[in-house]
C-alpha cells in the first residue's frame, strides 16, 4: 500500500485505496482474492505481494496504456 | 472502551512528530446498515488517532445514505471508509477498518497527505507526471 499512497500523492491521476478484504467479501471474490496483499490496478493488470518500485510503477504505466 | 492500547498510542504520538501540516480524516459511515457495529469502530479508530494530533488532524464523519453527493464526489459507494485528505484530495482511500498492518498505513498515509511529498525515485515521479488517464489502484489485504 505504501507505494500506492505515494503515487496518489505524485499525481493527481492515481487514486489508492486499501481494501480490508474480509470485510468486503463481495468485493474481494469479484477480484478473486485468494492471497494478500493483493494489487489491482485499472481492472485489468493485478498481482500478489510487494513489488520493488520500478517493477510497481512498470505495472502501473501498462495499466494506464491498456485504458480505452 | 479505547480501541488504542498505551503502546499504540505512544507510538503513533512519536510518527506523528513528522506531521508536516493540516490532515482531514473523513469517515464514511453507514448507521442503518449491517456494517454499522464496524462503522461505529471505524468511526472511533480515526476519533482516537486524530486525538493524539488535534492540532494538526480533524475529523469529519459523513453518512453514506445521506450525504451521497460528498460520497459520490469522493468515489465512494461503501462503508466503513475513510479519506485521507491533505492540502488536497490525493485520492488515498480505506475501505474497511484500518486494523493490524493496514493501521500502520493509516498512519503512513495521514503523515504523508501532511507533506503532499511522495517518497519516490525523481524517474517514478516523472513516469507518473506523464500520466494521460486516470490510474486506480486497489490493495486488498486481511488484519493479519
Amino acid at each position: 500500500m505504501r507505494l500506492a499512497q505515494h503515487m496518489a500523492v505524485a499525481s493527481e491521476r492515481v487514486r489508492a485505496t486499501a481494501i480490508e478484504a474480509t470485510e468486503f467479501p463481495d468485493l474481494s471474490r469479484a477480484y478473486r482474492v485468494s492471497a494478500v496483499p493483493k494489487i489491482v490496478i485499472n481492472d485489468r493488470v493485478e498481482f500478489e505481494g510487494a513489488l520493488p518500485e520500478p517493477e510497481f510503477l512498470g505495472a502501473v504505466l501498462r495499466a494506464a496504456s491498456n485504458a480505452a | 472502551m479505547a480501541l488504542l492500547t498505551d503502546r499504540d498510542e505512544a507510538a503513533v504520538r512519536k510518527e506523528f512528530q513528522k506531521l508536516a501540516g493540516p490532515v482531514k480524516l473523513i469517515v464514511f459511515s453507514q448507521e442503518l446498515s449491517a456494517a454499522a457495529e464496524l462503522c461505529r469502530q471505524n468511526e472511533q479508530l480515526v476519533r482516537e488517532v486524530a486525538a493524539l494530533a488535534p492540532d494538526t488532524i480533524t475529523v469529519e464523519v459523513l453518512n453514506l445514505s445521506i450525504d451521497r453527493e460528498r460520497a459520490a464526489g469522493y468515489g465512494i459507494d461503501r462503508a466503513p471508509a475513510i479519506v485521507v485528505e491533505g492540502a488536497r484530495d490525493y485520492g488515498i482511500r480505506f475501505l474497511g477498518i484500518p486494523n493490524g498492518y493496514e493501521f500502520s498505513n493509516l498512519i503512513d498515509a495521514t503523515i504523508l497527505a501532511s507533506s503532499g511529498e511522495p517518497g519516490l525515485t525523481a524517474e517514478t515521479r516523472a513516469a507518473l507526471a506523464e500520466l494521460a488517464d486516470d490510474v486506480d489502484i486497489k490493495v486488498f489485504s486481511t488484519p493479519t
